[in-house]
């Protein structure tokens, strides 16, 4: 067991620093700072260019589909430095964490080959397509249908809370392909262009004023019959699958975001006064506390390798998270004061810290709420009986 | 960077569980509660069979090397079981004697207690005045100071070794709460204390071996809590199902897990920051010790209202984890004052 980071690492801990800060104080100065993913949509789009094109796109990824085959220690230095520079989050975060690793797992040669050189150079942009208005946390009670017809499949209905659909050029959707099926059977997961008439956005606007999430209507839409990964029917499986790489190395950068949060709390309180108080001072304590712990549950997480146990590391870190800085938004406004609950502008969009108060309240309920999660830890972490369901 | 225990570390944490689970038996532990807090046997096999004392103290020293990763793996084991018996005085006097104490009280202390032959105690809050090496007043609250052979104990501008039989020490042990680890108090009367070397140097050690030993006890005592509860969620039925498919119950397991896999995170990141000589240590320290009482005294307290009325009865040995939990969380500073300790690390001094 050891924490501290080889010569060698701390080496490449320096190029990485060196080159994102070069960047950000470069040619994308304009872009530093920005914590929303929905702000200057566009150069954020050039950003994942960019770091594709300088191969420091999805630097966990093999060589051979334009990855560093960086190590672990490697991945855990570069979401550090990334947030340190004040680079902000990544708009093709889906496409990097979450449909890259699925093709690399489940795909056909030929699927590697056709969209993860793209993912790689930043030039596609992935969505996620599971939720339904009558599928959220039952999230295997999907209706969305898609069947095969003259080499194509075709897909209607309807996936909510889309996020970033708006500037996605691709979409994975899970579907029923299966006719009469029911619950996580009968499920299939295919590969849509986005641009195509058969798909159409509509904004949800968030208590936040934003709207980074999306309903994606889909009216005879289409994907070629190679487009499934895996077989009919594994839709499922691979679901649950993709499911499991959203708690890797992803989570390093999400937490160096919540650095960037909390240190700005820490800011506002040295400047206003609340520093002094020691009920806010025991409350950033436990914040700072709740960080650290992250950060060593993540590498616990990361530096696992004994996958024959369920590891509770990771199956606890969902809730750990969300939870964690729901409070942190509540502990910002009662930081900031009154002066949190108006904006300096004439428009209704708030600063870092009341956008974190209202967006946090998302964070306990999308990819599985805190109730979900408890369900989860209690029967696949503890072994309890699973909750008795209506349609069994 | 691999923060996933070695083989050796994985074998030393399954050699304590399994001497723990053996020996630190419910039966032979409240035999200890109902005397003097400390099970013998237990503390000779400890010392003498699994040669485990010396983990954490330098082999120069004749201690058995190591680090307080080994250290905290023990306590986790020894934490699980409530055992009764020193282990605390080991990460504290132990390691304040080893690391700071003069030459002369290496070789005449270390080997005693490293066997097991002797039993050595760091004296907790101090209301003393002194006259050079001369010390009047009380020390109170001192974990098995009713049983300890030698004491270290601190002051401002100084630490001392005393011995036991010192001429003017009066030791007084109240009934404790937690009686696995009884609190004593040391009334000294011009009592001459041997000055320790370097006396900053030990009372660093003994805090950082302290909390580590505390947070690591926390963490094995809670993951006991979840473990027995939900053990017991499995066989008592209610309403016709097991009491543990009701989600008022089993969320509120879950969420001690959550609690649990962060305690985990803190203590092995606060051994590995003291271990490593990491700037990180003394946020890790403070981390640790506050986060894994909390963590503890919730399980412990979900443990006894999970069990329902049999969790209430002295027979159940919910209220030895609950007891125990109480315990840590107050032992070398309450959770606020170690929070404060990282605010005036992240935010400088309230003004």
């Amino acid at each position: 067991m050891k924490l501290g980071f080889s010569p060698a690492e701390e080496a490449f801990r320096t190029e990485a620093a060196d080159w994102l800060n070069a960047q950000m104080s470069g040619p994308f100065k304009d872009i530093r700072g920005i914590t929303t993913l929905t702000e200057k949509a566009e150069r954020r789009k050039e950003w994942e260019q960019h770091l594709g094109a300088h191969g420091w796109g999805c630097i966990g990824w093999p060589k051979a589909w334009g990855g560093r085959d960086a190590t672990i220690a490697q991945q855990v230095i570069f979401a550090e430095e990334y947030a340190r520079a004040g680079v902000p989050g990544r708009v093709n975060h889906i496409g990097i964490e979450l449909a890259g690793p699925t093709i690399l797992t489940f795909g056909t040669e030929e699927q590697k080959a056709r969209f993860l050189p793209g993912i790689a150079k930043g030039e596609t942009i992935f969505c996620q397509g599971f939720s339904e208005p009558s599928a959220g946390s039952d999230l295997a009670s999907v209706r969305t249908k898609g069947r095969l017809e003259n080499g194509e499949w075709v897909v209607n209905g309807q996936k909510i809370w889309t996020s970033l659909a708006h500037i996605s050029d691709w979409i994975f959707v899970v579907t029923r392909t299966e006719e009469g099926s029911k619950g996580p059977k009968g499920l299939s997961f295919l590969m849509m262009d986005m641009a195509q008439p058969g798909i159409e956005i509509r904004p949800i606007q968030q208590i936040n004023g934003d709207a980074e999430f999306n309903e994606t209507f889909f009216t005879d839409a289409r994907c070629a019959e190679d487009s499934i990964i895996g077989a009919p029917g594994d839709g499922w499986k691979i679901a649950m699958g993709l499911l499991a790489f959203e708690r890797g190395v992803s989570t390093l950068g999400q937490q160096m975001a919540f650095r960037n949060e909390l240190d700005e709390i820490i800011l506002a309180a040295k400047r206003n006064g609340s520093a002094a108080d020691p009920l806010i001072r025991q409350r950033i304590a436990k914040a700072e506390i709740g960080l650290r712990l992250m950060r060593y549950g993540a590498l616990r997480m990361l530096s696992n390798r004994d996958h024959s146990r369920i590891d509770g590391a990771a199956l606890t870190y969902k809730i750990q998270w969300a939870s964690w800085r729901r409070n942190l938004g509540e502990l910002a406004m009662d930081v900031l004061g009154q002066a949190g609950e108006i904006t300096g502008g004439d428009t209704y969009r708030w600063g870092t810290l009341p956008n974190l108060f209202l967006y946090s309240r998302a964070d306990t309920i999308y990819g599985g709420t805190n109730q979900i999660q408890r369900n989860l830890i209690a029967e696949r972490g503890l072994g309890l009986p699973r909750e008795p369901r209506g349609d069994a | 960077m691999d923060f996933a225990f070695t083989d050796e570390q994985m074998m030393i944490a399954e050699t304590a569980r399994a001497f723990f689970a053996e020996n630190a038996t419910s039966e032979r532990t409240r035999r200890a509660m109902a005397a003097n807090g400390i099970d013998r046997e237990l503390w000779r096999g400890f010392c003498q069979d699994l040669g485990f004392a010396g983990i954490g103290i330098a082999e120069e020293f004749g201690g058995a090397g190591l680090g307080m990763v080994e250290f905290a793996c023990i306590a986790e084991a020894a934490g699980a079981q409530v055992a009764a018996f020193p282990l605390l005085g080991l990460a504290t006097a132990a390691r304040g004697i080893a690391v700071g104490g003069t030459d002369a009280q290496r070789e005449k202390w270390l080997p005693r207690i490293l066997s097991g032959e002797a039993i050595a105690a760091n004296a907790g809050k101090w209301h003393v005045e002194r006259q050079g090496n001369y010390l009047s007043g009380s020390f109170d609250f001192t974990p098995h100071g009713n049983i300890a052979d030698v004491f270290i104990v601190s002051a401002t501008g100084g630490s001392w070794l005393i011995e036991r039989d010192a001429a003017g020490l009066k030791i007084e042990t109240p009934v404790t709460m937690d009686q696995t680890r009884p609190l004593a108090s040391l009334h000294m009367d011009k009592v001459l204390g041997e000055p320790i070397a370097d006396h900053l140097g030990a009372v660093q050690a003994m805090h950082a071996g302290g909390w580590i030993c505390l947070a690591a006890e926390a963490l094995g005592g809670a993951q006991a809590c979840l473990d027995r509860t939900v053990a017991y969620a499995q066989e008592r039925v209610q309403f016709g199902r097991p009491i543990g498919s009701f989600q008022a119950y089993k969320h509120r397991l879950a969420d001690m897990m959550v609690e649990i896999e962060q305690a985990r995170s803190a203590v092995y990141w606060a051994a590995c920051t003291v271990d490593e000589g990491s700037d990180e240590a003394p946020l890790a320290l403070h981390a640790a010790k506050s986060f894994c009482a909390d963590a503890f005294f919730k399980c412990a307290g979900d443990m006894i209202q999970l069990h329902g009325g049999i969790g209430f009865t002295w027979e159940h040995d919910a209220h030895l984890y609950f007891k125990r939990a109480r315990s840590i969380q107050t032992l070398r500073a309450p959770g606020n004052w170690h929070r404060e300790e990282i605010a005036k690390i992240i935010l400088g001094d309230a003004a």
